[in-house]
């Protein structure tokens, strides 16, 4: 029993870390992975979902429900931004980047003024579990699994659709797929927007755990980065693992020696991954493959 | 000829050689990678630098302590431009080199105090440690090859990471010797930049003899810049960034130069974060975050990040323009810098000064030909 237990904490820690950098990344990875832009709104994407959902959910409308509308606010938001912005950066990144970080600033300075510095949040549902001596948050491990139902989704919805597909074809070899009849831009658009709303999902996910100010997309953001500079441009191949990997870091050295030295060995790992492996480990895995 | 001159530098070799070398890194003082050349420009130059100059005459010392608040900045500004505008490296983190010389700093002065102008000596430390840092980082990065945006990303991370762990360094197991480190409100007590002088110290309160070390600091950096990117380093740099691999081709290990860029940059990022904590005496984990990090970059996106002068002049500008935003319209300020930025990036990608030096030196050749 007394082994049981700890191996469920174990397992929750980590399982914890795993779902927090799998559901922060998944957005900007999708976004970097088929278009190549760095999203620095990813951040404020995640904030305008975490506060759509409170604010839908305060109303009355279930948790679940209230989660799907923050996350498709963030989508159409994503959407406007791709039509006004990104998409006349598409063969600048740098400048994308910049441009996003002025988006940025302009969200988180421009909900300080319209809702000022934090909105009410709704508590923690689900209550807890009770295992051996300690207790568990149930919320967190729907958290997990909600983690390992999105990679499944999207693994569908890019191995198992058209718009899969069309969009892999694009990312792959865009003038053939437009020669061959494929709105590239309307990919990009969509992509984008998916991105977005997978954005906005996490912050959804996580808005019942958090307090909302309108920085709290800055509490993600290193986490997402770190994850994605890791995994490489690959979602199914990077994204996860590196998100499962540095879970371990995250987890083991939160354990032992507290939170902010779980960040400072997530920081040191991404410095010593680029050392090592410059194209992340999607491009360790496709190299070892070809 | 060329015999004359062999004699003549066997008799006398070593003043000649120093001299020549002395004019060739004059002579770097115009050239392809920077804006400006001729007696026009330089004319202009020194009106500039005259009335920058009799300013303090003009102004109360509130006035000139915040025009010497203004020039703080450039450092870091022009930093910036070196590694994003010349070598093609976007680094988002330079706040991280800030903060850390600026803590240095405060940890220096505070420990040893600021008699016999040691808080020169720590402002040299303080940088030299910001360039390490840099150098470190930057190793990894550059010798790693990893591409464009990663580099912002990591940078980014970087700084952030720095303002979490300052942030929580409050409470007293958290000093270096006799300097708190304070966490979230940050470090204050530290002494302004001290010249040590016959009959009495003189310290540099934000007032008129700070605005004056400030100003002539300003001008040597600048012209030091311009200096180092006419030369032979300056046009391999503008060379990776146009076209990394034609430039290894021929021979340039493009990891070296974009490392030194970055720890170029980076000393000046620290000589800013410096010169900040001496003029405010105060420095906060704030200074590392996210809102911080990005206001260099709208700095330099803004004048021109291609050009050192336009770097420079767009700065002081944006940050006139910000604190004028900031006074009338405070919460409002922000939300303009960021419509700035993506304005700027969508309409006029060369930045606003460039931008217009370009269509001024156009129309003035159209109407010469």
């Amino acid at each position: 029993m007394d082994f049981f237990s700890t191996a469920f904490a174990i397992i929750y820690q980590f399982g914890d870390a795993f779902a927090f950098l799998v559901l922060s990344a998944a957005g900007l990875a999708v976004i970097f992975g088929m278009m190549g832009v760095i999203n620095l709104a990813h951040g404020e994407f995640i904030m305008c979902g975490a506060y759509v959902t409170v604010a839908v959910a305060r109303m009355g409308v279930p948790l679940p429900l209230a989660i799907v509308a923050g996350s498709i606010a963030a989508g159409l938001v994503g959407l406007v931004i791709e039509r006004l912005v990104i998409r006349h950066l598409y063969h600048r990144p740098l400048d994308s980047i910049v441009a996003t970080w002025g988006i940025s600033l302009i969200a988180t300075q421009g909900v300080l003024i319209v809702l000022g510095s934090t909105m009410q949040g709704i508590g923690t549902p689900l209550g807890s579990v009770q295992v051996g001596a300690l207790s568990y948050s149930t919320y967190r491990i729907v958290l997990m699994a909600a983690a390992v139902l999105i990679l499944l989704v999207l693994w569908l919805l890019f191995y198992r659709t058209r718009y899969g597909v069309i969009a892999r074809a694009t990312i792959a070899a865009p003038q053939m797929a437009r020669a061959l009849g494929v709105d590239t831009r309307r990919v990009y658009a969509l992509t984008f927007a998916l991105g977005a709303a997978l954005a906005g999902l996490a912050g959804g996910l996580y808005a019942p755990t958090m307090t909302l100010v309108p920085t709290m997309g800055a509490t993600f953001i290193v986490e997402s980065f770190v994850t994605v500079v890791v995994g490489g441009a690959d979602i199914f191949l990077g994204a996860a693992p590196a998100a499962a990997i540095l879970g371990v870091i995250r987890a083991g050295l939160t354990a032992w020696q507290g939170q902010f030295f779980g960040q400072i060995g997530l920081l040191v790992a991404v410095i010593l991954v680029i050392r090592v492996l410059p194209n992340g480990l999607s491009g360790l895995i496709l190299g070892n493959r070809r | 000829m060329t015999d004359i001159s062999h004699e003549k530098s066997l008799v006398d070799s070593a003043p000649i050689a120093r001299r020549s070398r002395a004019r060739r890194w004059l002579s770097h003082l115009e050239g392809p990678q920077t804006f400006g050349s001729g007696i026009a420009f330089w004319t202009i130059f020194v009106l500039v630098v005259a009335a920058a100059c009799a300013y303090p005459f003009f102004a109360d010392g509130w006035t000139v302590g915040n025009a010497a608040y203004f020039l703080v900045w450039t450092f870091m500004a022009m930093g910036l431009s070196v590694i994003w505008g010349y070598a093609g490296a976007l680094s988002f983190g330079q706040t991280a080199f800030f903060g850390l010389a600026g803590y240095a700093y405060g940890v220096l002065t505070i420990n040893v105090g600021e008699t016999y102008g040691f808080t020169f000596i720590a402002l040299v430390i303080a940088v030299a440690l910001a360039g390490v840092f840099a150098a470190v980082l930057g190793y990894f990065m550059f010798y790693g090859r990893i591409r464009g945006v990663f580099i912002g990303i990591v940078t980014l991370s970087v700084t952030l990471v720095f303002e979490t762990f300052m942030a929580q360094t409050a409470g007293p197991q958290w000093a270096i010797g006799s300097a708190r480190l304070n966490g979230f409100n940050g470090m204050t007590g530290m002494p302004p930049l001290t010249v040590p002088w016959f009959g009495g110290d003189i310290a540099l309160w934000p007032d008129r003899p700070l605005y004056y070390v400030l100003l002539a600091l300003t001008v040597i950096v600048y012209l030091g810049l311009r200096m180092l990117l006419n030369s032979r380093f300056g046009n391999v740099l503008v060379a990776i960034r146009e076209n990394p691999e034609r430039a290894e081709m021929l021979g340039y290990d493009i990891r070296l130069y974009q490392l030194l860029a970055f720890v170029v940059g980076g000393a000046l990022a620290g000589l800013s974060g410096v010169l900040y904590t001496a003029w405010g005496q105060y420095i906060t984990p704030n200074s590392m975050g996210l809102t911080a990090a990005a206001l260099p970059v709208v700095w330099v996106a803004v004048g021109g990040r291609r050009d050192i002068t336009a770097t420079l002049i767009g700065t002081l500008l944006v940050l006139s323009l910000f604190q004028t935003l900031t006074i009338y319209g405070s919460q409002y300020a922000l939300v303009a810098m960021g419509a700035l930025l993506v304005l700027i990036v969508l309409l006029a990608p060369e930045g606003i000064v460039l931008g217009f030096a370009n269509l001024v030196d156009r129309l003035t050749k159209r109407r010469g030909a």
